[in-house]
């Protein structure tokens, strides 16, 4: 069984968002870049049908040189080997276009994006890329069983959840619950050591056409400051509510 | 051309998103002059959409559809917006919603974008403001396909009513199996689901323990709310995953926010930023939260809560 994880190289969570050029793009200065959370969950799952069911786990991304570090990362936990493709990530399309047409050539039999990037929130690229192949999606995906090519799957679905079953090959989006947070692997020397010798290559990008630009970010309003309340006049807490904000 | 959406319906019954994504599609035909179309799937109450001004509703019945199906679903839509020559469809942001949206964009060749939070600045190229970067900043995206998606942010335009007198039609397709097969749906009866609640209350690891979580739920019981906890919470397993709310969990966009013993990490405050009115109780001032929220009490939140509840009954009982 061949799995490919799509990688996306994120600002760590506790980032400061600032932007830069007209806020026109993301200032990287000091930012530390991570794999995304949701596709993290998704490597630990795939590393877990390499350890159990001899699945060949290959990560790739797509974007310039600058994603690399988090390609070794990936490689330390486990994968065996990972792709870049070089080209500027410039929105999902373009991206998913890049992915699907190195899945034609290399065909694989489950292809594990995450559900969403937590920059960009697009939540786009393994639905895309599921159109371009022509195969079956889950996202939200927060259970994955395969046995002689069927897959038994659950998704998170608003309000409870949906056991479904598909023949490979798949996508999946996942998330949190495919695996637990206690169960992500933290890569160790030995892995670390390896992760040098294993195979990082880089293919050029293919023709994609994106399909959205982003003109200029704005950061959020910043707020007002919080009207305490005291703890002897809750009251007045129902009365502002009511009154002055009206959610109840 | 037209705008279509897609009326979104539980069991036969359109849901509130139905109609926040029609009115949200009637402010956008009328920016481009333009008739609004509905699109809904095996739905009894389609009547309810004139109240937001819709010019036409495409009805479809088909006993295969009862069950959701992401790939099924986008073909309706993408069939229905190719004959009614649809160049912008509007999809909310449920987890069906956006499971479906991408799947859509592909058949249609069109352009997409999640989480728009406002109507488009310009129609023509169309520019969205969109929020990104888990609500900790906004992008304004021009978005260049022919035919467009939007997918419209929950909560973020409200409901606006518009009476019209839409012509009901009914359509049969033609549609390709999808790969994925639904097995069996489970859910959690009798309580309010996070993306479907108006108010939200959330615990945290002040409350100390599973044992206590009776507090936040006579709270959300008055008042008609859905519960929520912070990632640790949930990861200690004192409360179910579906709970989590936050970066790495479900994201929050209900009207209010009540969170009780939450310090307000970053990753949290990120995933329910998008909520109208926050609420914090905490008993330590210095808390985070206190900096995102609009209202805040310090104190114990084992004293407070209850008295909360008890004051928050009467007020309901006075009230209806
Ligand atoms: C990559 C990453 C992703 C993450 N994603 C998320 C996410 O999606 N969601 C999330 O929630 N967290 C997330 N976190 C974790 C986050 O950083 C915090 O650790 C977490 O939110 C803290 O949870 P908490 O507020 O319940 O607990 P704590 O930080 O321990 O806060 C408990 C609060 O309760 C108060 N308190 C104690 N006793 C009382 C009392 N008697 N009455 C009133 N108040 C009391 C304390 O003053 C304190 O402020 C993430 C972290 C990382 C690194």
């Amino acid at each position: 069984m061949k799995v490919l994880v799509c990688i996306s190289n994120v600002p760590d969570t506790t980032s400061k968002i600032n932007f830069v050029e007209g806020d026109t793009r993301f200032d990287t200065n000091g930012v530390q870049f991570i794999i995304n959370p949701n596709d993290e969950f998704g490597l630990t799952r795939a590393i877990w049908l390499q350890q159990q069911q001899q699945a060949e786990v290959t990560v790739l991304t797509v974007g310039d040189a600058s994603c690399e570090p988090i390609l070794r990362k990936c490689l330390a936990i486990g994968a065996q080997k990972a792709l870049r493709i070089d080209t500027t990530a410039t929105d999902g399309f373009a991206v998913a276009q890049e992915i699907a047409a190195h899945c034609k050539e290399t065909s694989y039999d489950l292809i594990i994006t995450g559900r969403e990037s937590i920059d960009y929130n697009g939540g786009m690229v393994g639905g895309i890329l599921t159109g371009l192949l022509g195969v079956g999606f889950v996202t939200n995906c927060i259970s994955l069983e395969i046995e002689n090519g069927t897959a038994t799957l659950a998704r998170e679905i608003d309000g409870g959840k949906e056991n479904l079953t598909a023949q490979l090959p798949l996508v999946i989006g996942a998330q949190k619950g495919l695996v637990e947070e206690d169960d992500l692997i933290i890569p160790n020397m030995r892995g670390i050591m390896q992760a040098r010798q294993k195979p990082l290559n880089v293919l050029a990008a293919q023709k994609n056409t994106p399909k959205s630009q982003v003109s200029k970010f704005e950061k959020p309003q910043p707020k007002g400051p919080v009207k305490l309340v005291a703890e002897d006049q809750l009251d007045e807490l129902i009365n502002l509510l009511h009154n002055e904000a009206k959610v109840i | 051309m037209s705008v279509l959406i897609f009326a979104e319906a539980e069991k036969g019954t359109l849901k509130k998103v139905g109609f926040e994504v029609a009115s949200y599609g009637r402010a956008l035909a009328d920016l481009r002059c333009e008739p609004l179309i509905a699109v809904t799937i095996n739905t009894n109450n389609v009547d309810a959409l004139a109240q937001y001004g819709v010019d036409q509703i495409v009805q479809i019945q088909d006993d295969s559809l009862d069950i959701f199906s992401a790939q099924r679903y986008a073909q309706v839509i993408a069939q229905v917006a190719q004959q009614k020559a649809a160049k912008l469809v509007v999809l909310s942001s449920t987890a069906d919603g956006r499971y479906m949206a991408p799947l859509v964009s592909v058949i249609l060749d069109a352009g997409y974008a999640s989480n728009v939070v406002a109507l488009p600045s310009a129609t023509a190229p169309l520019e969205v403001k969109r929020s990104c970067f888990t609500n900790k900043a906004f992008s304004h995206t021009t978005l260049s396909g022919e035919t467009n998606i939007i997918g419209l942010a929950n909560n973020s335009f409200g409901l606006h009513e518009k009476p019209s007198q839409p012509v009901i039609e009914t359509l049969e397709l033609t549609l390709d199996p999808d790969p994925v097969q639904s097995t069996s749906v489970e859910k959690v009866t009798g309580k309010v689901a996070i993306a479907d609640a108006d108010i939200v209350i959330s615990g945290g690891r002040g409350l100390k323990g599973p044992e206590n979580w009776h507090l936040i739920e006579d709270l959300a019981e008055t008042l008609g709310a859905a519960t929520a906890c912070s990632k640790p919470v949930s990861d200690m397993g004192w409360r179910p995953h579906s709970e989590h709310v936050g970066q790495t969990g479900k994201p929050v966009a209900s009207n209010l926010y009540i969170a009780i013993g939450v310090s307000g990490a970053i990753q949290h405050l990120a995933g329910i930023n998008a909520s109208k009115v926050k609420v914090v109780i905490n008993n330590d001032p210095e808390a985070p939260f206190f900096k995102a929220a609009d209202y805040g009490v310090v104190g114990d939140a084992f004293k407070v809560v209850p008295e909360l509840t008890e004051k928050l009954k009467a007020f309901k009982s006075q009230t209806h």
